[in-house]
């Protein structure tokens, strides 16, 4: 009989079907590797650059890379960790993210992906950007500055919910997150709280009105357990303190 | 801006042109804003309503490319190419005097609509600068006097075709010919000798031949073009790279502008030899000029059955070829950005694998080649695979054009084989004292003189061909803060460590550069530029520190003259922001300052 195919991941075998990537299929055998635009539900991205892992020596994103049998890939190892950080140290620079402040802290993808790579601080210069609050929306707010462009509120409403919300407009450091209505306001779209484009954001940048500290901090998410434990915040449900609808 | 009903039937005119085709978007919304100098959105909705696309799809390739405007701009368009080859020739005095003229700032519209002035990337002028466009077409050899007619012009709002013709010069300045440049080519003569010889003859001597991708990367094209004939599928394209945006390089604008026939017929083989039906040169927005007569280049060659239906009577032989124009962005000259563009798209690169040769524009398998692979592959269906092997080196088989600029006395086109050292091309432009040079643009290699007896071939020195010159008299950082600039402006915005690295690494660089550094930056630069180079996501982002390390390593002295003695220093300015307290509270006591030094200081009149 033919064994599944499989490569090798950190030491371990991880079979894998036919179309599947490093990712997909690590994820499936139950191995943990940071993430923040990939989400198991939507075609992959590349945009983060968080998941760099090694294969067969080349850093390369374990999100986009088809799984082959033979490869070696290497993802705990302390010079990804590093690679990782400075990816994560990018994006802190580049929004305004003010943890103790956000209502996502303890409950946002992107702060315990930052605490699973080791990332203790900024590093870099801040950008301080000037980013729009938008709460023109009955029952949810946008807060510009914690986007970290990951497009899948876009891949969202586009391909699930099929109202083409959100967009990414601009080039380089101008790229912003837009809502697709001629005023640019969220509250003239046909945008609902039910919307899977609701339930994706790996930070806090659409917010649910209404519904602020329902869990005291300390006792959010990712404060019990890290998230190589409990997984993206989009996967976990409402009633246990993510973002997916029960 | 025209009367409603006009402006509308304007849109509609455009978009009928191009057939009602998305994949023309990019090329419709050149058209619209040559009508309306801008894209009010009133605009983009039609557009988008035309061609039955969402607004937000239109208006994401409107935001995108530097030269669609989706803010007013003046009716006169002006954009001073800001390469370091520029600045040594004095363009920063020239910008700053023609904004002086016409009471503007940098980047901005006159109060009455008429004129605005800014800067841009490279324009592919660099031998004949300092170099701008206006309203997309090119301006060489600027200089004051020039500017004071160009005022006088604007002001007068006379239309740019009875401008002087002179402005608009663009010489070719090809100072070293050889096998490619030099010898003379009958129309024809390749297209002719793939008919005789049949595709896989022609494969063949490609193979022989040795010839590797002109564009910087070096793959070989026998492979790519056997791939992409491989590749399952019906309809294939071929497809001619002519974004030339590595500032320093414009070897394919002569090319276009002298050989055009070469690179056509290059175009022709491969389409023949892949069996693609369909052909599109990606013209770089900056080449604007150029495509009057390269349309004509294209009809004539229709007419004479060099293309189009039948070609040379022979009834299962269809090619042609179509211009799309860029509208400034260096990222499409990555090869799926490219396409993506070519589509009509916004240019951010895609996921590799899979690779264009089998699934590129439309997902149909199609060849992106250099405007130089095209050419020589044209001389190599005439002359044959061998001729062209017998020159070059081992592995870098054949000529290689360089496009030469910065401070030599000889700037212009010079063709030699590869392996030619660094030294001996510094001896024939008449670079008498040079300190540097930046080989394959800002992406490629800064090389010192220790290095100069390295050789121009992909086993040393790889080139796409750009090669500036810097003297001992010039600040080696000046360029290298230049080119991180260039990056910072051409990020694509994509991935992280592109759109964030490039401007973190021009700020460290602008840091050191205004003496505000310390050695901690430049360990910084070191592990920023390590990230970025494996880290992101295509080609631009991952070259976009090599001159800093590079030049790090090479031109230790440029940084280390300039550091602070100190270990780290600050990215801001706390006595400045003190300053800012000291005034508010009218404070001057030594307790308002951080030291003694500040406190002297804040004490001088
Ligand atoms: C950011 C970036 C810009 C590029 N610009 C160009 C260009 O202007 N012209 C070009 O021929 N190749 C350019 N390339 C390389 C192309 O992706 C591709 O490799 C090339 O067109 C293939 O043609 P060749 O094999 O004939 O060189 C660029 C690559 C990157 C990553
Ligand atoms: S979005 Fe996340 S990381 Fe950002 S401020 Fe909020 S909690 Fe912190
Ligand atoms: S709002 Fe959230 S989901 Fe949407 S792009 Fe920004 S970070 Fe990603
Ligand atoms: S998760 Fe792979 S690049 Fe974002
Ligand atoms: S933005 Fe293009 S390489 Fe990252």
């Amino acid at each position: 009989m033919n064994e599944q195919p499989h490569f090798i991941l950190d030491g371990r075998r991880v079979p894998f079907e036919d179309g599947q990537t490093l990712m997909t299929a690590a994820l499936e055998a139950g191995v943990y590797i940071p993430h923040l635009c990939f989400n198991p539900e939507f075609t992959p991205h590349g945009s983060c650059r968080v998941c760099l892992v090694k294969v067969n020596g080349r850093v390369q994103a374990a999100c986009t890379t088809p799984a082959a049998a033979g490869l070696t890939v290497q993802s705990e190892i302390e010079e990804l960790r590093e690679l990782r950080r400075g990816i994560l140290q990018m994006l802190f620079v580049e929004g305004n993210h003010v943890c103790p402040a956000c209502e996502k802290s303890g409950a946002c993808q992107l702060q315990a992906v930052a605490y699973y790579v080791g990332m203790l601080a900024p590093h870099y210069t801040h950008f301080y950007p000037r980013h729009p609050v938008d709460a023109s929306h009955p029952e949810a707010v946008i807060d510009f500055n914690r986007c970290i462009l990951c497009e899948l509120c876009v891949r969202a409403s586009r391909d699930v919910d099929g109202k083409n919300v959100f967009a990414i407009q601009g080039r380089g450091l101008q790229a912003r997150l837009v809502v697709n209505t001629p005023s640019g306001q969220l509250g003239a779209t046909s945008f609902s709280i039910d919307d899977k484009a609701a339930q994706v954001c790996p930070t806090g940048t659409i917010l649910i009105k209404h519904r602020g500290y329902e869990t005291p901090i300390g006792q959010r998410l990712y404060d019990r357990k890290p998230i190589s434990m409990v997984g993206d915040v989009a996967q976990v449900p409402e009633s246990q303190g993510g973002r997916r609808h029960d | 801006m025209a009367e409603p009903m006009t402006f509308a039937q304007t849109v509609r005119d455009i978009v009928r042109r191009h057939g009602g085709l998305s994949t023309r978007l990019l090329q419709i919304l050149r058209e619209v804003q040559d009508h309306l100098t801008w894209l009010p959105s009133e605009a983009l909705e039609q557009v988008a309503e035309e061609l039955g696309l969402s607004p937000d799809k239109v208006r994401g390739v409107a935001k995108f490319y530097s030269f669609l405007y989706t803010d007013p701009r003046g009716s006169y368009d002006i954009l001073f190419s800001d390469n370091i080859t520029d600045r040594m020739l004095g363009n920063r005095e020239l910008l700053h005097y023609l904004c002086e003229r016409f009471g503007i700032g940098i980047g901005e519209t006159r109060a009455d609509g008429v004129v605005s002035v800014g800067t841009t990337s490279c324009t592919g002028m660099c031998d004949q600068g300092p170099a701008a466009l206006v309203n997309g077409y090119t301006l060489t050899r600027l200089d004051r006097a020039r500017l004071d007619r160009i005022v006088e012009l604007v002001n007068g709002r006379i239309p740019l075709e009875q401008w002087p013709r002179e402005f608009f010069e663009v010489t070719s300045n090809i100072r070293r010919a050889d096998i490619l440049l030099g010898r003379h080519f009958a129309d024809g003569a390749a297209v002719r000798a793939v008919l005789r010889r049949g595709p896989e003859a022609m494969l063949d001597e490609l193979v022989k031949s040795g010839l590797r991708g002109q564009g910087g990367a070096g793959y070989k094209s026998a492979a790519k073009w056997m791939a992409c004939r491989n590749a399952p599928g019906e309809v294939k394209y071929v497809v001619c790279n002519a974004d030339e945006g590595e500032p320093g390089t414009f070897k394919d604008r002569v090319l276009m502008q002298d050989f055009a026939d070469l690179v056509f017929e290059g175009m022709t083989l491969c389409g023949r030899v892949i069996g693609a039906r369909q052909g599109f040169v990606y013209l770089r927005g900056e080449y604007r000029y150029l495509l009057k007569a390269l349309r004509e280049t294209l009809q004539r060659r229709r007419e004479t059955g060099l293309l189009g239906e039948a070609i040379l009577g022979d009834p299962s032989f269809n090619f042609d070829i179509d211009i799309h124009l860029g509208a400034g962005a260096y990222v499409c000259g990555e090869e799926s950005a490219l396409i993506e563009s070519l589509e009509g798209k916004h240019g951010v690169p895609r996921i590799r694998p899979p690779f264009p040769t089998t699934h590129g524009y439309l997902n149909r398998p199609t060849v992106v080649n250099n405007v130089e692979t095209f050419a020589a592959a044209a001389k190599i269906a005439v002359e044959g695979g061998e001729w062209f092997a017998s020159r070059g080196t081992a592995e870098s088989k054949g000529t290689k054009l360089l496009s030469l600029s910065g401070d030599c006395e000889r700037p212009g086109i010079y063709e030699y084989p590869f392996g030619v050292t660094v030294q001996r091309v510094l001896e024939d432009c008449g670079a008498r004292d040079a300190q540097g040079i930046q080989m394959a643009g800002p992406a490629g290699h800064t090389v010192s003189a220790k290095q100069f007896g390295r050789r121009i071939c992909f086993e040393d020195l790889a080139t796409g061909g750009s090669f500036m010159v810097f003297d001992r008299s010039r600040d080696i950082l000046d360029g290298i803060r230049n080119f991180t600039q260039f990056f910072v402006h051409e990020s694509c915005g994509f991935c992280t460590p592109c759109r964030v690295g490039t401007s973190l690494m021009r700020d460290l660089v602008t840091k050191v550069h205004t003496g505000h550094g310390t050695r901690q930056d430049l360990e910084e630069m070191r592990k920023l530029g390590r990230i970025m180079q494996v880290a992101c996501h295509c080609g631009l982002g991952q070259t976009a520190p090599n001159p800093v390390l590079d030049s790090l390593d090479e031109f230790p002295e440029a940084y280390e003259r300039r550091l602070r003695s100190t270990a780290y220093e600050p990215a801001f300015d706390l006595n400045a922001a003190l300053e800012e307290a000291r005034q508010l509270t009218g404070r001057r006591d030594p307790g308002a300052y951080l030291n003694e030094r500040d406190l002297l200081l804040g004490a001088m009149p």
